[in-house]
């Protein structure tokens, strides 16, 4: 498993170059251009399992959602940061990808530091010091446990047209 | 409703806006409609803007995909190519007002907070999800309190207000948060006031709202909105806020945001003399008559340098045919401007204006992302309509108090 580090207010645009938000909505069109203007060696060398590391307001910017679907396509299941911008925190909820918000821990981490994520315990280990991070209210968790917004929405339309 | 800061609630909003992504939005769902129905046709409100005229194939199959859905739907409010930016034509059909709730799958619907709406971004997939229900969660936001006083000086605009307060108050120092604007707001017309809600995102803000006052109710009246059919919403007396805020007008100056963060205030007295090969007015930031009429004020009569190029990108139809008849596209096209359809153009990289690596561009646009006009070695200095006019005049940036 690998950290990919970066720093404060990582924008939309550097996640997903704006010119190709109308031409790419598909998982596969979206890979090779993840980080693109970030980190050019992210699309090509990251792993499902590997986790995000960043500083503050993470996602902010446009309100396209492509980082958020090309993340969770190559396999990112969580990011940690100090905290993230709000669009890009309801696209995560809505694509059932977990945000990790512990300043304490992205403070902590240094390159080659082991990292373990305890979802149970809504706890993450950086090195040898293990910190806790705020869980999502029930109502909202309810979506990502559904696996994202649309199949919370088709669940909830199918339930209601089965009592009509 | 009797909700409080932090509280969850599930709304059915006035408005769900879409652009050209109305294509990518409504393919997530395409079987779905099928089974369900939508929601309620007349909530969305789809405006083509993004990338238009269509600039290849897959654009224009998009363009075309979102005819097709508007038709089989009965889409009640739909906008095709031309009309203008889509938070523009929102504002001026008179599809928000005050009161309003409106969501939009485009991170500047904060805008409609400049007539007192409560407007905010989503993703594709939650516009979708909104198609087939009608509805969406909110969480309460804490608010920031801005208290203005006095008046901008002559030749100083909303657009530098903004830039200072996003300056001090940083990319993130309003992240959830509701910004309300209170004090000498009056000075504010209500494109002033469009361009600083337009930018509330560029501070993290869920929403950057104005109140109710004589200017707004002369703006409605001016579009034909009628009186009896909008309730505003204010602060209830005895609010508390997270952060408050007071700006002294008078002590503005013409502002920039420099690469690559629209938090990285500098005077532009600063950078003055820099050259730039790109200048840009226009977009749903500052790309109204009354912005153009700023620009051909400076420009009238005069040569764009042959140093630079700059480009004129109208919020909106209504507001190029203003400036039409004032004679202040006129004046702008002799002077060496290049007119550009009533778009998104090159804000976002797509097509129209994209920028070389080693080229610096002014802009009156909202962001100046690391590759937003299309590369990711090219610079992006965000400024007032006065301040690239003056810019374009002399091929470096520029006061525009000097040229005035």
């Amino acid at each position: 498993m690998r950290i990919w580090a970066y720093g404060d207010d990582i924008n939309t645009d550097m996640l997903f170059p704006g010119k190709y938000t109308y031409t790419c909505a598909k998982p596969d069109e979206i890979k090779p251009h993840l980080l693109e203007d970030l980190d050019p060696e992210f699309a090509k060398a990251v792993q499902p399992g590997d986790i995000v590391f960043a500083g503050k307001n993470f996602g902010c910017g446009s309100s396209r959602e492509q980082p958020v679907v090309g993340l969770k396509a190559v396999g990112i299941e969580e990011i940690v940061a100090r905290s993230y911008a709000r669009i890009f925190y309801r696209a995560a909820i809505n694509q059932g990808l977990l945000l990790v918000e512990c300043p304490e821990a992205v403070a902590a981490y240094q390159p080659g530091m082991p990292v373990h994520l305890n979802l149970k315990e809504s706890s993450i280990t950086v090195g040898t010091q293990t910190y806790k991070f705020p869980t999502l209210p029930p109502e909202i968790l309810a979506i990502r446990d559904a696996g994202g917004l649309l199949e919370y929405t088709r669940a909830r339309l199918r339930a209601r047209a089965g009592t009509k | 409703m009797n909700a409080r800061a932090g509280d969850l609630v599930t709304c059915k909003p006035d408005r769900l806006l879409m652009h050209d992504n109305a294509a990518a939005i409504t393919d997530k769902v395409a079987k779905d409609m099928a089974e369900f129905g939508i929601a309620d046709p007349e909530q969305p409100v789809i405006v083509l803007d993004h990338v238009i005229p269509a600039s290849d194939e897959k654009t224009a199959t998009s363009h075309r995909k979102i005819r097709e859905f508007v038709k089989k739907y009965g889409i009640k409010h739909f906008f095709d190519i031309g009309t203008g930016i889509c938070h523009q034509v929102m504002v001026e059909k008179g599809l928000i007002l005050p009161g309003m709730l409106a969501v939009g799958s485009d991170s500047h619907t904060c805008s409609y907070g400049a007539v007192n709406s409560f407007a905010t971004g989503i993703d594709r997939t939650e516009a979708a999800s909104l198609l087939l229900t009608g509805e969406t969660w909110f969480k309460v936001p804490e608010s920031i309190r801005i208290t203005l006083h006095g008046r901008l000086p002559e030749m100083v605009s909303a657009k530098d207000l903004i830039l200072t307060i996003i300056g001090k108050i940083g990319a993130d120092g309003a992240d959830y948060c509701s910004v309300e604007f209170w004090g000498d707001i009056a000075g504010l017309t209500i494109d002033d006031r469009f361009t600083i809600a337009n930018m509330g995102v560029e501070m993290g803000a869920k929403n950057a709202v104005f109140p109710v006052d004589e200017v707004t109710k002369g703006y409605l009246q001016e579009i034909g909105v009628n009186r009896i059919t909008w309730n505003p919403e204010w602060a209830d007396d005895g609010a508390t806020y997270r952060q408050e805020l007071t700006w002294n007008l008078g002590e503005v100056v013409p502002a920039l945001a420099v690469p690559h963060k629209v938090d990285k205030y500098k005077p532009v007295t600063e950078l003055a003399g820099m050259e730039i090969q790109q200048c840009l007015i226009g977009t749903c930031t500052n790309g109204r008559a009354s912005d153009l009429a700023v620009a051909a004020k400076i420009l009238c009569g005069k040569k764009v340098s042959p140093s630079t190029r700059l480009l004129i990108l109208p919020a909106s139809r209504a507001e190029l045919e203003e400036a039409l008849d004032a004679g202040d596209v006129e004046a702008l096209i002799t002077a060496g401007a290049v007119l550009l359809p009533p778009g998104c153009g090159p804000c976002l990289g797509a097509h129209q204006g994209c920028l070389a690596p080693g080229e610096k561009c002014i802009s009156t646009s909202n962001r100046n992302f690391k590759g937003r006009m299309g590369c990711k070695d090219a610079e992006i200095y965000l400024a007032s309509p006065a301040t690239v006019a003056a810019t374009a005049l002399t091929g470096k940036i520029t006061d525009p108090r000097e040229v005035a």
